[in-house]
This record gives structure tokens, C-alpha cells and sequence, in this order.
């Protein structure tokens, strides 16, 4: 058994054998192995729930693979609102003749990360498509978790003195990705920051619960993100460039190609913005967790230009840094 | 800090612009004529904190965005045909051709597009494809055609019978030479593009001091470089002695790159060629020579230049030639934005629409 075969997603015997061996075996756990048509959870109070659909291209990156980031992904997408994650779903979709191995690097790869983000994944489907109708594997993934806080950090509460953190450097992932992807190599390796933020999102809002917004900037990058956020709550946003911590291989690499880091992706970031009083605070909270290390001020919510973010450059000029229009492509000359 | 971010310093750049504000008490208008100086003093900032003496105007320095609308066409007909593979920068993806169709759409109806970060990658994609013929969309600028001769120079050494290059190179100085003659242009000074000039040096802009009385400065992509090339403008224009002064030394040398410029030549001839919003403009495209016929894309069967209107409404031509700031063109982020581009100058990474949209706080 060395290639999934179209067989595995039958509904017959070999699917059977099939989810037994890789899928029970590394998502395994009480409410999966009573194996009945739904699972049955208990929760109290608010919810929140999210849903992601993973079809990264390579499936293997430098610092990641496509099974770890289906559940930080989700997981990450829950714990922005403010949330604990505690159940995930996942529906895979695998292109015949992927081979066997992979997979299972990929549903162990997955098994860790949900046991390290301490979510039990308690449903799964699994369907095989003929070669060519998909690209190996695609991944979606569903969360569901406890909201902590009340009221629940959203985009739609940030206010005029309020100040922008976050939680580390931007544009690792997207870099690390596009490097993989297309073959390109920096003088210092780029690796993805793929990572769990529930844990770290946990001590911030023991911390500092009036956080007004948690957001973790995936694609499109921090300024997309802000630029959503200006937009939600009606502000303007102003970020100091020279505060914003970008890794020296991944400025070096975006300077090569013409990106811009603050538009690429991130997978084990957040940023959070906390009334001025609480900044402090929500700062030493974040700076204790070992995800959380290079967090920095970046900016505050302004008055002006309300819907619109502005980049004080280091030379002291004011730009507009705008929402990301399609996927940035590498430049010409 | 490293050479590199020597040239952005915050603190020399603020004592530069207090020189600047000082030393520019007659007014003038200066445009660049290259793409990534205009993205430098917008994402810099710089725009922002010129003295009110100095007019920053966009120029024609965005190789896509100069591209005609029937070389557009040309490639978006090449696009729809079985037989070919199109190689391509990134930039060209989302340039829009007749009926607003471009290479992404072009993709999602069934066209085979490669987006390659250097031309001698397009060789690999032709050896994969092999029962097709690869293009490469040769558009760029001098920066640009010294590599793509090369390429086509090694595709003749590896004995490869399915690449081809469509060459819509295009010269700075020719183009240079046309907007200065033209009657209703108003500007004061020229920076001059740092890459282009690595390659042909700098005497070839001569003619815009000796001949027309206008102060220019080749000069590099960093805030400092741009700052210093302004304060020799000023200072040019205080004295009364226009020159073109070389300030990127430490890339371009005053005869450029002989190597670069030899392969070009070897590979390339100089033809007339149109701009788009500038027309035809002698001597400002690049051949293919016959001795790498074989190589050139236009000499393919049923390949040809089509008949291509200009974009109904858009003002390309008059933002190219500094006549118009891209906001004051009526479709500016109305019918035109990066989502819904009328014309490339508001897809291009370089264009100057796009540099307004992307970049001005106060619109
Ligand atoms: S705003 Fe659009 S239509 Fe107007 S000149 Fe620029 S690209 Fe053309």
C-alpha cells in the first residue's frame, strides 16, 4: 500500500481498513473511536466557530507541512475571537496515486498539532479523486471553541488611541512558501512561523481582557488585516514602519523579488489592539510566551483618514498602505 | 549597517531635505523615467516631504506600461493558441488587452502561462514542452534586453527548436528624445534610471543638457540617492549650467556595461518602434537580428502585430508624458482601479496610477 488508490474512498472495505489504519491511528481519540454518524460535544456559554480550506502548494515547506497548518489555521481563526479551540473536523480531499507515505507524514504531522493545541479531532471524511481533479491533497478544517471573554475581541472595536501590536516578525510563511514553491534560495534559510497562537492568546486575555481586537494576519498580510480592521471600525491606523519587525532574510528575499512583507502571509502571528492604559500589559503577556518573543508596538488608532491605514516611513513621510489587490507577483527589472 | 542601508538613513535623509528646502527657492518640476524610482519616493515617503518648490511629476519609466496596445493584443492572441506556452515576468499577468482580457483570464480559459523570475528560466519551460513552442514576452527596457540576447544566445548553444522570444524591447534615450521635443511638455529636470543607465552609460542622454537646457542626474533607488540627485538639480539651476552628472557611480560607469551592451547588440537591432500614448518612435525597439531569425517569435507563422484601438477614456498617454497626474484622469479610481484596470499604468507594479492609488494618503 504505497499510492492512495481511488478504492480508499469507495465507502467499502478498503476505505474502512483505510481510516482505521492512518487516520484512527494518529487522530485517534475517545469521541472519534466511537465512530457514530456525528459527534456528540458538550460546551457552555458562547461559542465560536470557523472553518478553513487548505490547498497549499508545496504540501512540505521549510518549518511546516499542509497537516499542521490545517489545524493551526482553524485553530488560530477560533482563538482570534477571542476563544478556547477544543473541537476540530477535518475533510480531506486526496488526488489518487498521492503516495501513502506522505499522507501519513501529514495526518501525523496533524495528530501533533492538534494534541499540542490541545483540540481533539472528533469527525473526518475522507473522499479520493481521479488524478489531475486535484492537487494531491486538499485539507479543510472546522473549529469550534469556548469564547473566554466578554465581550469577545472583534474588528469592529478598535478606538481612536488605541494601540497596534504584534506578536512577532511579518511575511515569514508567505516567503518561506513562495521560496519553496518556486525554487528560489536567500543567503539565510526562510522558514514558515506556523504555530498554535491558542496558548499564547490564553495568557493575553487572563492578562488583559478588554483586549478590542485580536486578528492573526494570514494571507494578505498585516496590512490587509488593518486595512479590514480600519474598515470595520470605521478608524484610521498608523503604523511606524521602522517598529515593525521584519526578519533580515525575509527583507532581503521580498527586496530580491519585489514583495512587500507587510502583504504576506503569517501562521503563527497575531495582532492585537489594546485600549493605550492596557498596552503595557498586554505587551509583557505576550512577550512571556515563547511565540511571542519579538513582539513589538507598531502603531495606534487614529482620528484621521478613517478607513485607511498610513505608514509613517523611517524618513518621517506618510504613506498610504492600502489593501492588497490579487496576489503580489514578482516584478520585472 | 551595510552599504545598502547607508543609503536609506533616516537622519542623513532629514539633513539632506532641510539642504533641499533651503537651497530650492526656484520653483521646478523634475520627472523620473523609471518605474522603480517612482515606487522608491512614494514607499519611501519622500513625495510626502519634498519642499513645496519641487513638483514631482511621473514619467514613462514603466516598461509594461509603455508596452502598445497591440503588442498586448499580439500576446493575448498567442495566449488562446494550442500550440504555444508563453513565458512571462510576473508584471505583464494582469495588463489588460482588448475587451479587458489579460493572461490571468487568458489562463482561466485554458492558455498555458509560466511566470518566470529570469528569462533562462524560460529555456527550462521549453525543454518540459517540448511538443510546443515557449515564448517569452521579451518586454523591458536596456535593464532587461541584455539578458534576454543572452538567453536567446544560449538557446542556440543547447540547439533548442521550441523557444522564441517576442521582442518588445523598448530604448529610454528615444523615448527621452520625444517627450522633450514636444512642445507642450513642461518639465524642469530628468533623474535618470540607475539600471538602464548600468548598461548604456551615461553620455547617451547628453543631448538633454546640451540640446534643451535640462538638468539630469543618473542616480540610484535609495531616498539618499534620489535626495543628492535633487540637490545637484538645484544646484545646476542656480548656477545656470545644465549637464547630465553620473551620481550612481558606484553602479553605473560612464560608458555603462561594454559586455551587456555587446551581447545586446549581437542579438538585437535597433527598429522603430510604437509606445503606447507616444506613438511611433524611431529607433526605440529591439529586432531580433536575421542571424537568430529562428529564435524570434514574430517570424512565426500567423503571428503579427493586430489593430488595436487605444482604451476608450484612458489617459495612459497624457500620465506617460507628464501631462496629467494619473488622479486627474476622470476614470482614477472610478472605472479604473487595480480590481478593474482600464490601462496597465493601474496594474503594473511600476505604473504611475498604480503609485497613486497605492500609495497617496490624501485622495
Ligand atoms: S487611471 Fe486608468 S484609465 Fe486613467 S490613465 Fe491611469 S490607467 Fe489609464
Amino acid at each position: 500500500m504505497d499510492k492512495v488508490l481511488l478504492d480508499y474512498g469507495s465507502g467499502g472495505r478498503a476505505s474502512h481498513r483505510f481510516v482505521a489504519d492512518l487516520f484512527f491511528k494518529y487522530l485517534g481519540n475517545d469521541i472519534l473511536a466511537r465512530m457514530d454518524d456525528a459527534a456528540v460535544l458538550s460546551l457552555t456559554g458562547p461559542v465560536a466557530m470557523s472553518t478553513d480550506s487548505f490547498v497549499v502548494d508545496p504540501i512540505f515547506f521549510p518549518g511546516g507541512d499542509i497537516g499542521s497548518l490545517a489545524v493551526h489555521g482553524t485553530v488560530n481563526d477560533v482563538a482570534m475571537m477571542g476563544a478556547r479551540p477544543l473541537f476540530l473536523t477535518c475533510g480531506f480531499i486526496l488526488e489518487e496515486g498521492l503516495p501513502m507515505d506522505d499522507l501519513a507524514r501529514i495526518v501525523a504531522s496533524m495528530g501533533q498539532a492538534a494534541r499540542e493545541a490541545g483540540v481533539r479531532i472528533v469527525a473526518g471524511d475522507t473522499k479520493v479523486v481521479p488524478r489531475g481533479a486535484a492537487d494531491k491533497i486538499f485539507i479543510n478544517t472546522t473549529g469550534i471553541g469556548e469564547i473566554m471573554v466578554d465581550p469577545a475581541p472583534s474588528g469592529h472595536r478598535a478606538a481612536v488611541g488605541d494601540v497596534v501590536i504584534v506578536s512577532g516578525s511579518m511575511g515569514d510563511h508567505g516567503l518561506a512558501i513562495l521560496s519553496t514553491r518556486e525554487g528560489l534560495s536567500f543567503e539565510a534559510p526562510v522558514v514558515s512561523d506556523s504555530a498554535c497562537l491558542a496558548g499564547i492568546v490564553g495568557k493575553l486575555l487572563a492578562a488583559v481582557p478588554g483586549v478590542h481586537a485580536l486578528r492573526d494576519p494570514t494571507r494578505g498580510g498585516l496590512a490587509t488585516t488593518l486595512n479590514e480592521i480600519a474598515g470595520q471600525s470605521n478608524v484610521g491606523i498608523e503604523l511606524t514602519q521602522a517598529d515593525i519587525p521584519i526578519h533580515p532574510a525575509v527583507a532581503g528575499g521580498c527586496a530580491v523579488l519585489g514583495l512587500d512583507p507587510l502583504y504576506l502571509a503569517n501562521e503563527g502571528k497575531f495582532l492585537c489592539i489594546v485600549p493605550e492604559d492596557q498596552a503595557q500589559a498586554a505587551q509583557a503577556a505576550i512577550t512571556a510566551h515563547p511565540l511571542g518573543a519579538g513582539a513589538k508596538v507598531i502603531g495606534r488608532v487614529v482620528a484621521d483618514h478613517p478607513g485607511k491605514v498610513a505608514l509613517v516611513t523611517p524618513l518621517g513621510g506618510k504613506r498610504l498602505l492600502g489593501m492588497l489587490e490579487g496576489e503580489q507577483l514578482p516584478r520585472i527589472c | 549597517m551595510n552599504s545598502f542601508e547607508a543609503f536609506k538613513d533616516p537622519a542623513l535623509c532629514r539633513a539632506l531635505l532641510e539642504r533641499l528646502k533651503k537651497e530650492a527657492d526656484t520653483p521646478y518640476r523634475f520627472m523620473e523615467v523609471c518605474g522603480t524610482h517612482t515606487v522608491s519616493i512614494f514607499q519611501s515617503g519622500l513625495r510626502s516631504l519634498l519642499p513645496q518648490t519641487i513638483t514631482h511629476v511621473t514619467g514613462p519609466g514603466c516598461p509594461v506600461c509603455v508596452t502598445h496596445e497591440s503588442e498586448v493584443a499580439c500576446f493575448l492572441e498567442l495566449a488562446a493558441r494550442d500550440d504555444i506556452v508563453l513565458a512571462t515576468f510576473g508584471d505583464l499577468m494582469r495588463v489588460p488587452g482588448p475587451k479587458g482580457k489579460n493572461l490571468k483570464t487568458a489562463q482561466a480559459d485554458g492558455a498555458r502561462v509560466e511566470v518566470v523570475y529570469s528569462p533562462v528560466d524560460a529555456l527550462a519551460v521549453a525543454a518540459a514542452n517540448p511538443g510546443r513552442t515557449t515564448i517569452f514576452l521579451g518586454v523591458g527596457f536596456e535593464t532587461t534586453a541584455p539578458a534576454v540576447a543572452a538567453t536567446i544566445r544560449l538557446a542556440r548553444e543547447q540547439n533548442l527548436k521550441n523557444f522564441r522570444v517576442l521582442s518588445f524591447h523598448k530604448l529610454v534615450p528615444p523615448a527621452l528624445a520625444a517627450l522633450v521635443a514636444d512642445p507642450d511638455i513642461n518639465i524642469d529636470a530628468f533623474i535618470l534610471p540607475g539600471h538602464v543607465s548600468a548598461i548604456i552609460g551615461a553620455a547617451p542622454y547628453g543631448f538633454l543638457a546640451e540640446k534643451h537646457g535640462l538638468p539630469a542626474v543618473v542616480t540610484g533607488f535609495e531616498p539618499l540617492d534620489i535626495l543628492s540627485a535633487l540637490l545637484e538639480i538645484t544646484a545646476m539651476r542656480a548656477s545656470g549650467r545644465p549637464a547630465v552628472v553620473n551620481a550612481y557611480t558606484r553602479v553605473v560607469a560612464h560608458d555603462g556595461n561594454p559586455v551587456a551592451r555587446a551581447v545586446m547588440d549581437e542579438v538585437f537591432t535597433p527598429v522603430d518602434a510604437l509606445w503606447r500614448g507616444l506613438g511611433t518612435l524611431p529607433g526605440s525597439g529591439l529586432d531580433i537580428r536575421e542571424e537568430f531569425a529562428d529564435f524570434d517569435a514574430l517570424r512565426l507563422p500567423g503571428v503579427s502585430l493586430p489593430d488595436a484601438p487605444p482604451l476608450a477614456g484612458c489617459r495612459c498617454g497624457e500620465v506617460l508624458k507628464g501631462k496629467m497626474a494619473p488622479n486627474e484622469c476622470p476614470l482614477f479610481d472610478k472605472a479604473c482601479t487595480p480590481a478593474t484596470p482600464v490601462g496597465p499604468c493601474m496594474v503594473s507594479t511600476e505604473g504611475g496610477c498604480a503609485a497613486y492609488h497605492k500609495y497617496r494618503l490624501e485622495l
